[in-house]
């Protein structure tokens, strides 16, 4: 496969690409990204905005030169978060989902921080010059509005494939895009179902924390009988201290991985939507392309010129088609591994919380059994 | 006894007999008029014996107990003071009654000083269990078996079950606070009636709701029947005993317009009639007024409580909707992969979240059964606790009122020793020998239940701080069960995960 005359490959390692740091300055949040350079053991920060981001998703879009480009499985981008006051918890849930939970947006920037980490370990899309500039380069990227590479000029006509039944290359891409829709619809359930159950969990956490102050309200130190009272309801109080932290664990574990994992799982069942769709572009054009030259090569009738011709169109076809069915390949295990160490992840967190609060439950049991045996 | 007893009214009269709440202190002080007027309601306890017994048939009250029952039946909720409140011995008094009034009134402490001491020999267990439906339609009704297992010898047998219902609870409670709760006893307060709870089990619905109201009710009237038997006086009350012993238990008509609260509401009623008259209670003693200061302020605590963890209740069980509804969801995304070892993790994930779901489900019963109805039934308990406070200044100030009568009766008699009217001097002076009795009577009275008060109160701190102390130790033995399960559970699903290929 043929690269671009500028290829470079990315200066730093896909792995160590970390989000450091947010501020929030007004609308506007700025991120801190740190990562590792391959040959030396410097490493680089740069600071930058969503557009920033935005920009990066529309060069890879936009790569020329880049055969097998329509055949790609772009990394999904966050939507922009907005992170102004009139914005309520409701509107960010409804915009970002699990993405808009925890804190300090520490979901969201994970969620960056992911989509930072997969195009650098695509294998075409790490050597796109943009991606090593947004890393390296102190001055951000600037207000660089390029072009806005094939979405932009194919969105019109994507609405109107998808609302087409279109008949598919292969049967391989449409039992592809069966399974994707099903599975697309399905993770966007799980995700708001999860999110519900979190969300939840939060407010369990809050009114165990009410109910633990109001206990502490009760203590009064009148007479004896008064202060044994109180020294239960403190008792109370600490027990319902230790099932509100309990439960704010249990959400921010549910938060960190199976939230994450499955709402980028979502998120990734979307944009293989969005390839599809793409695909079927491209193959659509490279078909109008090759009835329109056929008709005006028609009238040359130079057949070896239209045979060569019809050779080319089908050497890029199965280009496209190649690419594209490396890209499912790689789609599919790597989803696989990601949703794995996600589980993997979650239950180990789950684990550790009920053994640590089991462990504190026995001793509070223990020490009341003693304080209260007569 | 009967010799000296007026004859009852007529049931037409018994309008007059019950009359407006603010003329319940009128039932005290007019006690010792019976002689003069046929009123003879009364919540003296001139008559109250071990052996009386509540409405018999063959008392020669029964006359009078009957005008209470019409009287009831007609009043609603809203008027409890016309219910059979003050049930057993409804008889008008005469001050000659004095001496035994006063054998009775101080039976019951020292005895009860040794009951104290006996704590450690207390051994009854009573459950209520097998809610039956019996009937049809809105004349249904739900039979509870309560079973009594006891080495007491108070008791005739080990072990008794007996068959009864909601409106019998509620008569128990009836009887016991007309019996106690002027002497100064906490009486615990039978559970709340529920018009909309009880509609939909008699209309037959067989949904959770009425599922968890029959069992909401039963636990109720389990812990309503232990809190009774645990106090020293209670537990001997022949009422009591035949409510727990005997197959057939007459009917508590009259509960069916008062119910517990309706008692209690009928008693602070009363007191705020006391409030409201200009006799404002020279407070002698500081503990009472530091203690019911407590009170009030405890009350306001536990109702803010209550309300916290009936939130919590229910986020509780929300929770737990979620839960199944992302078990649902993870299955059906399980179903949906292709991927072998993904599709299986994911199921077995919406496994796991369903057994979480049934976690979630029972702590929340910890939650509502041990925390939620423990300070419910300790908001109710306050309740009674204000009223017995109230009862001492009922009976502070008929010992005033008293005071105030044989005032005016010497300032009488002094003044016809100036008139010189012999024979009305005579009575004049017998009356005055009358209200000295009565002040002196009043004046026992007061001591008398300030001190059961004190002796209550103490024994009501104790089993406070006992109660909450069981419960935490409960509640943290569900934590704890619910954190071993959650435990194994991951536990399980662990190599699963790591399984995926």
């Amino acid at each position: 496969m043929e690269v671009s005359s500028a290829e470079a490959a990315l200066s730093v390692s896909a792995s160590s690409i970390r989000i450091t740091d947010v501020t929030q300055d007004g609308d506007v949040l700025t991120f801190a990204i740190a990562s590792q350079k391959l040959n030396s053991s410097a490493g680089v920060c740069v600071f930058r905005i969503y557009e920033d981001f935005d920009w990066l998703q529309q060069s890879l879009f936009s790569q020329e030169n880049l055969p097998g480009l329509q055949g790609i499985i772009f990394p999904p981008l966050p939507s922009k978060a907005l992170p102004s006051q009139s914005n309520t918890q409701t509107k960010a849930l409804k915009q970002l989902g699990f993405l808009a939970l925890g804190q300090d947006w520490q979901s969201y920037c994970k969620a960056l921080e992911f989509y930072l980490q997969q195009v650098a370990a695509h294998p075409t899309l790490c050597k796109c010059k943009a991606l090593d500039s947004f890393l390296i380069n102190s001055e951000s990227p600037g207000k660089q509005r390029g072009r806005k590479g094939i979405f932009n000029r194919l969105s019109q006509a994507v609405e109107e494939m998808r609302k087409e039944s279109h008949k598919d290359v292969d049967n391989f891409f449409q039992n592809e895009r069966n399974k994707n829709t099903n599975l697309a619809a399905l993770s966007k359930v799980a995700t708001e179902k999860l999110l519900d159950v979190v969300m939840t969990e939060q407010k369990l956490a809050l009114a165990c924390g009410h109910f633990a102050t109001s206990l502490h309200l009760c203590v009064n130190q009148d007479d004896a009988a008064a202060v044994a009272f109180s020294k239960v309801c403190l008792k109370l109080s600490d027990v319902i201290e230790a099932v509100n932290r309990n439960f704010e664990k249990v959400a921010s574990n549910d938060l960190s991985t199976l939230g994450l994992g499955l709402d980028l799982e979502s998120r990734y069942q979307e944009a293989e939507k969005v390839w599809e769709c793409v695909l079927m572009i491209a193959c659509k054009l490279i078909e109008l392309e090759t009835v329109k030259k056929g008709t005006e090569k028609a009238k040359a009738s130079k057949r070896e010129v239209m045979e060569a011709f019809q050779k080319a169109v089908e050497k890029e076809f199965n280009l496209i088609s190649s690419v594209a069915k490396q890209e499912i390949e790689r789609f599919h295990s790597s989803r696989v591994n990601v949703l794995k160490n996600f589980l993997i992840g979650w239950c180990e967190l789950q684990l550790n919380t009920a053994k640590e609060f089991a462990e504190l439950y026995s001793q509070h049991l223990e020490a009341c059994r003693n304080m209260y045996s007569e | 006894m009967s010799e000296e007893r007026e004859p009852p009214p007529l049931p037409g009269a018994a309008q007059t007999v019950f009359p407006e709440p603010q003329d319940a202190e009128d039932l005290f002080v007019s006690a010792a008029s019976a002689m003069e007027s046929p009123e003879a309601a009364c919540l003296s306890a001139e008559d109250i014996s071990p052996s009386s017994n509540g409405p018999r048939d063959d008392d020669p009250d029964d006359l009078f107990a009957e005008a209470t029952e019409e009287v009831s039946l007609d009043s609603p909720e809203r008027q409890p003071i016309l219910s059979d409140g003050p049930s057993p011995a409804i008889t008008p008094v005469t001050p000659v009654m004095i001496s035994p009034r006063v054998d009775v009134f101080d039976r019951s402490p020292d005895q009860d000083e040794d009951e104290e001491e006996n704590r450690d020999t207390f051994d009854i267990q009573i459950s209520v269990s097998d809610p039956e439906k019996v009937g049809d339609g809105m004349n249904a009704y739900m039979v509870y078996k309560v079973t009594t297992k006891t080495s007491l010898s108070i008791f005739s047998r080990d072990e008794v079950c007996v068959k009864r219902r909601f409106s019998d609870f509620l008569g128990l409670y009836s009887k016991l606070a007309s019996k106690y709760m002027h002497m100064g006893y906490i009486v615990p307060p039978a559970p709340e009636k529920s018009i909309v709870g009880m509609t939909k089990v008699k209309v037959g619905k067989e949904d959770l709701s009425s599922v968890e109201f029959v069992e909401k009710r039963r636990s109720a009237l389990e812990r309503y029947l232990l809190r009774t038997v645990k106090h020293p006086a209670l537990l001997k009350d022949p009422d009591v005993l035949q409510f727990l012993e005997s197959s057939e238990l007459p009917r508590a008509v009259s509960t069916q317009a008062l119910s517990g609260a309706g008692i209690l509401r009928m008693v602070n009623k009363a007191a705020d009639a006391v409030n409201k008259m200009t006799i404002k209670m020279n407070e002698s003693d500081a503990w009472f007024e530091e203690k019911q200061q407590q009170f009030e302020n405890l009350d306001v605590q536990l109702r803010k409580l209550h309300a916290s963890v009936e939130s919590l209740v229910c986020h509780r069980k929300e929770l737990s909707v979620n839960t199944a509804s992302f078990a649902k969801s993870a299955a059906m995304l399980g179903n949906s992969e292709d991927h072998t070892a993904l599709s299986r993790a994911l199921s077995q994930l919406a496994e796991v979240e369903e057994k979480i779901d049934q976690l979630h489900q029972d702590q929340s019963y910890a939650d509502f059964y041990l925390i939620s109805e423990l300070l419910g039934d300790y908001v109710r308990l306050i309740t009674a606790v204000k009223g017995v406070f109230d009862q001492r200044m009922k009976a502070w100030a008929k010992w005033q009122d008293a005071q105030v009568m044989l005032q005016r009766k010497r300032e009488a008699e002094a003044k016809l020793q100036y008139a010189n009217k012999p024979d009305k001097l005579q009575q004049a002076t017998d009356e005055i020998r009358e209200w000295e009795g009565k002040v002196q009577q009043g004046e026992r009275d007061f001591e008398q239940i300030s001190k059961n008060i004190r002796r209550e109160v103490g024994r009501f701190e104790k089993d406070r701080v006992k109660d909450f102390r069981v419960v935490i130790i409960k509640y943290l033995e569900s934590l704890v069960h619910t954190q071993q399960q959650l435990i194994k559970y991951w536990e399980a699903f662990l190599p699963e995960a790591k399984a995926i290929a």
